[in-house]
């Protein structure tokens, strides 16, 4: 069974198809580089298959299920355009009440290890409106991250990272292709995305263009998956 | 996590967030109180006036102050997108919703809780004579408006023009649940006990509570996912 199956999705904003008649399988344990231009429809996806919005037709299955059963959502982790923490609670706070809204044994054990893991133990009982820019990326991180999901959903995880956030970032996500969790992430930086990858998916004006394994030269040049399947 | 454990755990997210910015319940806390004061100064009632006009000023002035309350429950999320993290979570909608309204119960329940002895000072009542059947009637009336409040405030989340629509599409609907709190409290603050005459609006607030509690939960879902 395919960890994440999208199955002929279709999206519209008004008259407009965002995505059409999308179709990609993601397997256990593999990551799936989501790429195309702005526009091109690949938030619109996770978001889908993330279970923050219904399809028009068709539909995503997350190791057979829908996103939006409870015991599903339970298994998704994800990373949007926003950190998705509260400004107004410190680290440790924002880390505990979504430990507590995932049902985890010891919340405060695991976001306290959490904490520990993306380097902001120091800075724990800080209000995340204080944090830096890459401060809050790594609480992020460390948010979607938490409930040890077995599906990672990223939309850009990458953008406005520091280098630090960064090396945490994809240690991170080696160590949960090691653990044979799935990872798909959409993003505009292919080297690092390619470097993680074992498969890649280029969405065109919303239509699935490419969807296939990251073959040595898409990762050695990956500009030549848009010169053959995209816009050029 | 048990249904009602999720509930505490928003309701307390909320209310410490609230708590810790002031946000709300500042701007809601001055606005009842400046309306109570201008109104003493316009009207310098009567005793006999004022008993008449108080459970109509007194609910117009908890209806307003709580959108204020009720405008930030939902926008709360918007800054970084926790909204997503909220619906991303193993929760129930149902949940997400009661947790808010609680929060949103209290927080306005708080205001009026201020503004009563205030309204005691200004007016010369003494509103205290049937004070548990005025609490009975003041809680209800605020479940109604926190209930209508937060679920509409969850559909307006998402439009630039939140502000203006909350109360454009709550204050309608509230009508049935204001006119109940406004007839029973002008009996209360006069120190008339709820009696048969006034039973009806009592049990027309409590069902108003529960037909639009429960609507408000089986809704929800729809609502906040698209």
């Amino acid at each position: 069974m395919s960890a994440v199956a999208v199955d002929g999705v279709w999206k519209f904003y008004g008259d407009f198809p965002a995505l059409r008649d999308v179709r990609l399988e993601a397997a256990a344990g593999s990551c799936l580089a989501l790429i195309g231009r702005n526009g091109a429809g690949k938030t619109t996806l996770l978001r889908i298959m993330a279970g923050f919005s219904r399809p028009g037709r068709g539909q995503v299955r997350i190791f057979g299920n829908t996103p939006r059963e409870t015991e599903t959502r339970r298994q998704i982790g994800f990373i949007g355009h926003g950190i998705s923490v509260y400004d107004e609670l410190s680290a440790l706070e924002n880390l505990t009440l979504f430990g507590k809204l995932y049902g985890l044994a010891d919340p405060r054990r695991a976001a306290l290890e959490w904490l520990e893991r993306t380097g902001l133990e120091r800075v724990r009982n800080g209000l995340v409106r204080e944090f830096s820019r890459g401060m809050r990326q790594r609480l992020a991180v460390a948010r979607a991250f938490l409930h040890e999901p077995s599906v990672l959903l990223l939309d850009e995880p990458f953008t406005a990272l520091d280098d630090r956030a960064i090396a945490v970032l994809q240690t991170l996500l080696r160590q949960a292709l090691a653990a044979g969790k799935t990872i798909i992430l959409s993003t505009h930086q292919l080297r690092e995305a390619l470097e993680l990858a074992s498969h890649v998916a280029l969405l065109n004006r919303g239509q699935a263009a490419f969807c296939g394994s990251c073959t040595p030269e898409m990762a050695a040049d990956p500009g030549l998956i848009y010169a053959r399947y995209g816009e050029g | 996590m048990g249904f009602f454990r999720q509930v505490l755990v928003i309701a307390a997210k909320d209310l410490r967030a609230e708590l810790r910015t002031k946000e709300a319940i500042n701007a809601s806390l001055a606005f009842a109180l400046v309306i109570l004061l201008l109104f003493s100064f316009a009207f310098d009632p009567t005793e006999d006036t004022t008993r008449e006009i108080s459970g109509g000023l007194l609910w117009i002035v908890f209806a307003f102050a709580g959108a204020l309350v009720l405008n930030r429950s939902f926008a709360r999320e918007l800054p970084n997108d926790c909204l997503d993290a909220l619906i991303a979570a193993p929760i129930s909608g149902a949940a997400l919703f009661l947790g808010k309204a609680v929060a949103n119960f209290l927080l306005v329940l708080a205001v009026e809780l201020v503004s009563l002895p205030v309204f005691g000072i200004f007016y010369n009542v003494r509103w205290t004579s049937q004070f548990g059947e005025l609490m009975l009637v003041l809680a209800l009336g605020t479940w109604a408006l926190t209930v209508i409040g937060t679920i509409f405030s969850a559909l307006t989340v998402n439009i630039r023009l939140r502000e203006v629509m909350l109360p454009m599409l709550t204050y309608p609907i509230l009508v049935p649940a204001l006119l109940g709190a406004m007839q029973l409290t002008t009996g209360l603050v006069a120190g008339k006990p709820i009696g048969p005459d006034t039973m009806a609006w009592l049990k027309m607030l409590i069902g108003f509570d529960v037909v639009y509690t429960a609507v408000s939960l089986v809704l929800v879902e729809s609502v906040l996912v698209g």
